[in-house]
């Protein structure tokens, strides 16, 4: 069992090896990587030391402390969050071996093509086809709102293998390479201005059927794994107290008296309460998580987080007055990575929009939370006991 | 970071409490027991605070208690949430309690009856109205003359119909005490009053020249009284989860057994919404209070724990059971039907320890959020 002795006595190892200041970043993070102190959880030889995750900060604070360089968990969240995980349960020791080092030191920036201009909540609708053609598949298909996916070198995808059988039985999951021939990405304008997402099109893109994760019609319950990750990765975060939008507010109402008033300032404490309280929960279910015993709660964080951070927004630009009458700049970029509060308070609050929508929409989770949590009936459905290819679109 | 979840003893207890809870406080029973002459259950009390040794948790051993904390305290407080069990729990083994613990112990008067306290053979109350807020001004209803006699009037206190104790604030000629008054004795009056809550009364103390022992003098008083608030604030934010646990579980299994339209009415979605709402809210609750409970137990980061738990956890009970009330329909809105005494409880729980308002403006300045 690691204890805190054994990683303050490793990480202090890695920096006497790898004297950060001298070190190159990339050098730095292979070392780390090497030395098991990327993601402690994770198995001896993938950048772990089956360490209980609860002990991560540890590292991280000495790591910070000593002027470490990190990876950018902004430019590689989808890879940290979603993929990561994924590839772990379902992965062969060759595909643990070839995707997770350079996933965890950003040498490989990943994305995920699931949405579909015709499957968004109802993902197992999707119809992205995948078949077989000797040692590999060939995947032709449009997906939508991929994050990332133009500085992505790799994908998670979800295609159709199976249209004659009820639609979440038909499906298999890939790892997919974004420079392979027939992957072409199209910058997807969002309401900030920016295309943060783009639009995937799919022509007989040809995979490996050794990049398959998962049995061949198992996709579905690959993509379970990689949803539930995506909720805690997104609602999950870790922030300090006065942090994450909160901070944003709370920064600005200190530093202009002259933009308070009474009515304001109650919200803002309401909302100071439940970003408090929002980070006991997200503590909370790490250390469940580090525990062993992951809660259903990840859903209902996400939900809340989503709240949050539309409410502290939404005041941000009230409390500005005519200043928020104001935007930063409309000119169409292409973001690096993914920030919820980067930018000015305009942005803030029209990106905020997106947190109910990305990772499931809060009607999605509410239904997971009734039908799964809490055991309600579900809805009558006409989609169970029908294939795939004769369900009404 | 403190620790979040409930260890293995703190489980442990919850089952016995629950069961205990589960044999001899059955709703309908409590309902019933509401309008007798004895609203309170003292033998269920007994078994409680005496047998599973629930009373004194949070007192050392030395002075015979069991020296656990504030963290198993929460969890037989969010038992008493979701029982709403009639016994005077929060009075005694929480408020007088905490009360006489700030006090210095060393004292004989105190020692004495803290053992008592802790063994549940004497019963206490903190003669202060429930809605004190931590951090309000020292109470001045009560004047202790130069003879150490208390006179004086307080309302609503809560437990006091049952307490042989009473531990007063007062102000006598030093400036302001904290006194114990034997609730037998010559010139005490306690009358009760029809309390919103059926299942935790309120009542009203009247002090002619009683005789008082002063145990906490102007140096040490309000500092104790407010221990004994703050404390009990946070813990209240525990029976506030336990309520909103009751009120989402019944709510849940009402829904499922229900059918309208030939559907159980718990598939229609807008209520499936509603739930999931009131679960998302009760995940936030549990953290707060367990945050509170622990730093309770462990002297850090006090105030903002209690009052982000009270300000979080208060408005969350009493909307659990207002929609317990409105999501069983008709049911919902009958005596028989014991939401009434959880939508009671939450609301008086709001009122309790400071309104969730109070806890907001006690915040602004523990994190530099001037107004
Ligand atoms: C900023 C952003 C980034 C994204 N990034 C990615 C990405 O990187 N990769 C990726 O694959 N996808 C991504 N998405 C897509 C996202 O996952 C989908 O938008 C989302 O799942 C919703 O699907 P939809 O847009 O098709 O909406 P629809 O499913 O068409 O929903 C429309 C409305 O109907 C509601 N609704 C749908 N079904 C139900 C139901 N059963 N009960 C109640 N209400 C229902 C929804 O909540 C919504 O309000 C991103 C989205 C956003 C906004």
């Amino acid at each position: 069992m690691t204890t805190v002795d054994d990683l303050n006595r490793r990480v202090a190892e890695l920096l006497a090896a790898y004297p950060p200041e001298s070190t190159p970043r990339q050098d730095f993070l292979d070392a780390r990587f090497d030395a098991g102190l990327a993601w402690i959880h994770f198995p001896e030889g993938l950048g772990g030391l089956n360490a209980p995750r609860s002990l991560q900060s540890v590292v991280d604070k000495e790591l910070a402390a000593a002027g470490a360089p990190d990876n950018d968990k902004r430019r590689i969240g989808i890879g940290l969050g979603m993929a990561a995980p994924t590839i772990l349960a379902f992965g062969t020791p060759e595909q643990h071996q070839r995707f997770l080092r350079p996933l965890w030191t950003e040498r490989e920036v990943w994305c995920q093509l699931f949405s579909e201009p015709g499957a968004g909540s109802d993902l197992a609708a999707l119809g992205t086809h995948a078949v077989r053609d000797g040692d590999d598949w060939l995947v032709t298909g449009q997906k939508v709102w991929t994050s990332g996916a133009h500085k992505s070198q790799w994908a998670i995808l979800v295609t159709r293998t199976d249209p004659d059988v009820p639609k979440h039985r038909g499906m298999t999951y890939f790892l997919c390479d974004m420079t392979a021939p027939g992957v072409e990405v199209r910058p997807l304008r969002q309401i900030t201005g920016e295309a943060e997402f783009n639009e995937v099109f799919l022509s007989e893109v040809r995979i490996p059927d050794a990049h398959r994760l998962g049995a061949v019609g198992e996709g579905w319950k690959v993509a379970q794994t990689t949803l539930m990750n995506e909720r805690v990765a997104i609602g999950g975060t870790e922030f300090p107290r006065d942090g994450g939008m909160v901070g944003v507010v709370t920064e600005v109402w200190r530093e202009r008296p002259e933009l308070r008033t009474s009515e304001l300032h109650d919200r803002l404490l309401k909302l100071w309460v439940e970003g408090e309280s929002l980070r006991l929960v997200s503590s909370r279910l790490r250390q469940q998580l580090a525990a062993g015993a992951p809660g259903p709660e990840g859903s209902a964080v996400k939900v809340a987080f989503s709240e949050l951070n539309q409410a502290a927004s939404g005041l941000e630009i009230e409390l500005l007055g005519d200043e928020g009458l104001r935007y930063d700049d409309w000119t169409m970029r292409r973001p690096d990575g993914v920030n919820f509060l980067g930018r000015e308070a305009g942005y803030r609050y029209l990106r905020a929009k997106g947190n109910s929508i990305e990772g499931g929409t809060s009607e999605v989770l509410r239904n997971i939370i009734a039908e799964r949590v809490l055991g309600l009936p579900s809805e009558p459905r006409i989609d169970k006991d029908v294939a795939w290819k004769d369900l009404p679109r | 970071m403190s620790d979040l979840l409930y260890s293995e003893v703190e489980e442990d207890l919850r089952a016995s409490v629950r069961d205990l809870f589960k044999d001899r406080a059955e709703p309908a029973a409590l309902i019933t027991r509401t309008e007798t002459a004895e609203p309170y259950d003292l033998n269920l009390w007994r078994t409680l605070a005496a047998d599973l040794g629930a009373a004194g948790l949070a007192v050392p051993e030395a002075l015979g208690g069991h020296g656990a904390s504030a963290r198993e305290v929460a969890v037989v407080m969010e038992e008493l949430g979701r029982s709403v069990a009639p016994v005077p729990y929060l009075g005694s083994a929480v408020l007088a309690t905490s009360a006489l613990l700030a006090t210095d112990t060393a004292q004989a008067e105190v020692a004495e009856r803290l053992g008592k306290l802790a063994a549940g053979t004497l019963i206490g109350a903190l003669a202060v109205p429930l809605s004190t807020a931590p951090g309000a001004e020292f109470p001045s209803a009560v004047t202790a003359a130069a003879d150490g006699t208390l006179t004086g009037r307080v309302r609503s206190v809560v437990d006091a119909s049952v307490a042989e104790l009473l531990v007063v604030p007062a102000v006598g000629p030093d400036g302001p005490g904290l006194y114990t008054v034997d609730a037998a004795s010559a010139g005490v009056t306690v009358t009760e009053a029809i309390s919103l809550d059926l299942t935790r009364r309120i009542a009203d103390v009247t002090l002619e020249n009683a005789a008082a022992k002063r145990v906490a003098d102007a140096s040490t008083a309000a500092s104790a009284l407010d221990t004994a608030l703050v404390t009990a604030a946070g813990l209240l934010a525990s029976e506030q989860l336990g309520i909103a646990e009751w009120a989402l579980t019944e709510t849940v299994r009402y829904l499922k057994e229900r059918y309208q339209f030939a559907r159980q009415v718990g598939s229609f979605q807008s209520l499936k919404h509603r739930l999931a709402n009131l679960y998302t809210d009760l995940v936030n609750a549990r953290a707060t209070a367990r945050y509170a409970a622990d730093c309770l137990a462990s002297g850090d980061d006090i105030a903002i724990a209690v009052a982000v738990a009270q300000a979080r956890n208060s408005p969350i009970a009493v909307h659990a059971a207002e929609e317990a009330i409105q999501l069983h329909g008709g049911i919902g809105m009958t005596w028989e039907h014991p939401a009434h005494l959880y939508l009671k409880r939450a609301k008086s729980d709001e009122i309790a320890l400071g309104t969730p308002g109070r806890h907001r403006a006690a915040l602004a300045p523990l994190i530099d959020l001037p107004a």
